[in-house]
């Protein structure tokens, strides 16, 4: 039998050197990866970071949905005449009309029949009644030139002076009404954003110092070998690190999917009153590409906060340890 | 190397365990120090490796006065002590091998430039066979060996022992004894903390005796 097989495997430095079991090497982190609890702290950070995808998500939804209606409707001018008792309304509706178009800014304008006008009242009184007897309004609706704001003033006094009962709507306040919506969704969006992140540290502080209490005998050889607090925290960090973007990528990973099959799922919902509604609201429900993008940069950005949560605990609790 | 001037230590408010402590550990110098259990000898020990600050009395530190270094300081400072524990303080997750390696890798160097140094020191300490066990299969004797193989691998400048022979039989404590008188004739300061009258009785060396939180020198 040779010497090799009598003694396991050997490494042969050279003939002036010892022969040395091939083993004897560094193999074991200094800080062992199952002595920190890492588990729950992914799912932890995993649930944070779905619940903050989420938020973002729908706050870019709801964002571009309420941008797209803002310039739909800040082109459009309304103009609503009454009927009253001694004015022929069909002529009042032809003069109004010609008045509009020759407004400077207005590119064009568009008088609803009579029927088209009673048809906008089918949802309220329903289909098949006869309005001949009822006095319905008539609507003129007229698209500003984009970019260009028409003198909603010169033409409102021109309007009345045509047409007494007229009475001309820009949507303005409809538009302030939309944008403080905008802003109050966006601003509930930064506060669970703000509360989600918050939670994040803490659950990752308790995490840490969880790790840190269980790992304290490592600490303390350590600092027996001289190790500084900075090399130790290293240790520990590189673990924090990988957990968190590890509970980050799962989160924001399912979110993305979530939000990708979302386009099918409102699909099942289209006809019912619901589906309506939502596509009304949110339209097809759908991110755009740099959407994705937000959710994966702040998939990231959560693995980091994690990891400069653990390092500041982590900095905390040597201070204690002598 | 070393200089206590007045140096006094107590626990909370209690009574003062370590009283007007005024000695000097010259470089290059053998000592043990000795007492009866309670003495406070662990409690000096622990003041020379700065993992505690005195209650009064100035420590001074190769040059160092301790009380104005910050945590990276003293984590610096203590790269050049080697210490022996009586609970041995291994890590449990790391072999042999990898614990007593653990200064050389803690300050960043290559492994190749030490491995064939640890394995030369892990066999004289009688290891040789027991480089890629974990410290819980190890015996008390063993774990021992392996503590003060960690302590001087790095040859620091000061060693400080706390019962280092306490486990190991008589033969064997002759053998690391002579480890420790061999380090400090390469230039290592040592203090070794033990109630073992045979132990010191095989080396003369200068003897710090603590009673009653007094320390005695005999030269």
């Amino acid at each position: 039998m040779s010497r090799t097989e009598q003694h396991g495997t050997l490494v042969d430095l050279g003939f002036d050197r010892p022969q040395i079991a091939a083993r004897a090497r560094n193999q074991s982190p200094i800080v062992p990866r199952n002595s920190i609890s890492g588990r729950a702290l992914v799912v932890v950070v995993a649930i944070m970071t779905f619940l903050a995808s989420i938020t973002t998500g729908t706050v870019l939804l709801v964002s571009a949905s309420a941008a797209d209606w803002q310039s739909e409707v800040a082109s459009e001018i309304t103009v609503q005449i009454r009927p009253y008792a001694w004015r022929d309304i069909e002529k009042d509706v032809a003069a109004v009309t010609d008045a509009m178009r020759a407004q400077p800014g207005i590119v064009d304008v568009r008088p609803f029949t009579k029927d088209e006008s009673s048809k906008l009242l089918e949802p309220w009184l329903g289909s098949g009644l006869s309005l001949d007897d009822l006095p319905v309004p008539r609507v003129i609706v007229a698209r500003a030139q984009p970019g260009t704001a028409p003198d909603l003033a010169t033409l409102r006094s021109r309007v009345n002076q045509i047409a007494p009962t007229a009475s001309v709507d820009d949507h303005r306040a409809w538009i302030e009404r939309m944008r403080s919506m905008t802003g109050a969704t966006l601003a509930a969006g930064f506060g669970i954003l703000a509360l989600v992140i918050v939670a994040t540290i803490i659950s990752v502080s308790f995490a840490t110092r969880g790790a840190m209490a269980a790992n304290r005998p490592i600490v303390e050889v350590l600092h027996f070998v001289g190790a500084g607090d900075r090399y130790i925290a290293g240790r520990f960090q590189r673990h924090f690190l990988r957990l968190g973007l590890e509970g980050g990528l799962i989160g924001g990973g399912i979110a993305m999917l979530a939000f990708g099959f979302s386009e099918s799922i409102a699909s099942w919902f289209s006809g019912t009153a619901v589906g309506d509604q939502f596509a009304a609201l949110l339209g097809t429900f759908s991110l755009r590409p740099s959407g994705y993008l937000v959710l994966a940069v702040q998939a990231v950005l959560i693995g980091v906060i994690t990891a400069w949560a653990s390092r500041r605990t982590l900095f905390a609790t040597l201070n204690e340890i002598e | 190397m070393v200089r206590f001037e007045n140096v006094g230590l107590r626990y909370g408010l209690g009574a003062e365990i370590l009283r007007d402590l005024t000695f000097q550990i010259p470089a290059n110098s053998f000592q043990f120090l000795t007492g009866p259990s309670g003495a406070g000898k662990t409690s000096l020990l622990k003041l020379l490796f700065l993992s505690m600050r005195p209650t009064r009395g100035l420590v001074n530190l190769f040059g160092h006065d301790v009380s104005l270094l910050n945590k990276e300081e003293i984590a610096d400072l203590r790269k050049r002590i080697g210490i022996v524990l009586q609970d041995f303080r291994l890590l449990d997750h790391m072999t042999t091998y990898e614990n007593v390696a653990l200064p050389f890798r803690v300050l960043g160097r290559d492994e190749s430039s030490y491995r064939k140094e640890v394995i030369d020191l892990l066999k004289w300490v009688g290891l040789g066979e027991r480089m890629d066990a974990l410290p819980p299969i190890l015996s008390g004797g063993e774990k021992q060996r392996a503590a003060i193989a960690r302590a001087v691998i790095s040859r620091p400048q000061l060693l400080l022992a706390d019962e280092p022979t306490g486990n190991v039989d008589p033969t064997l404590g002759r053998r690391l004894l002579r480890l420790l008188i061999e380090l400090n004739r390469s230039g290592t300061a040592v203090i070794i903390a033990t109630h073992d009258i045979s132990l010191m009785d095989q080396y003369e060396a200068r003897r710090l005796v603590l009673h009653q939180g007094r320390l005695h020198i005999y030269e």
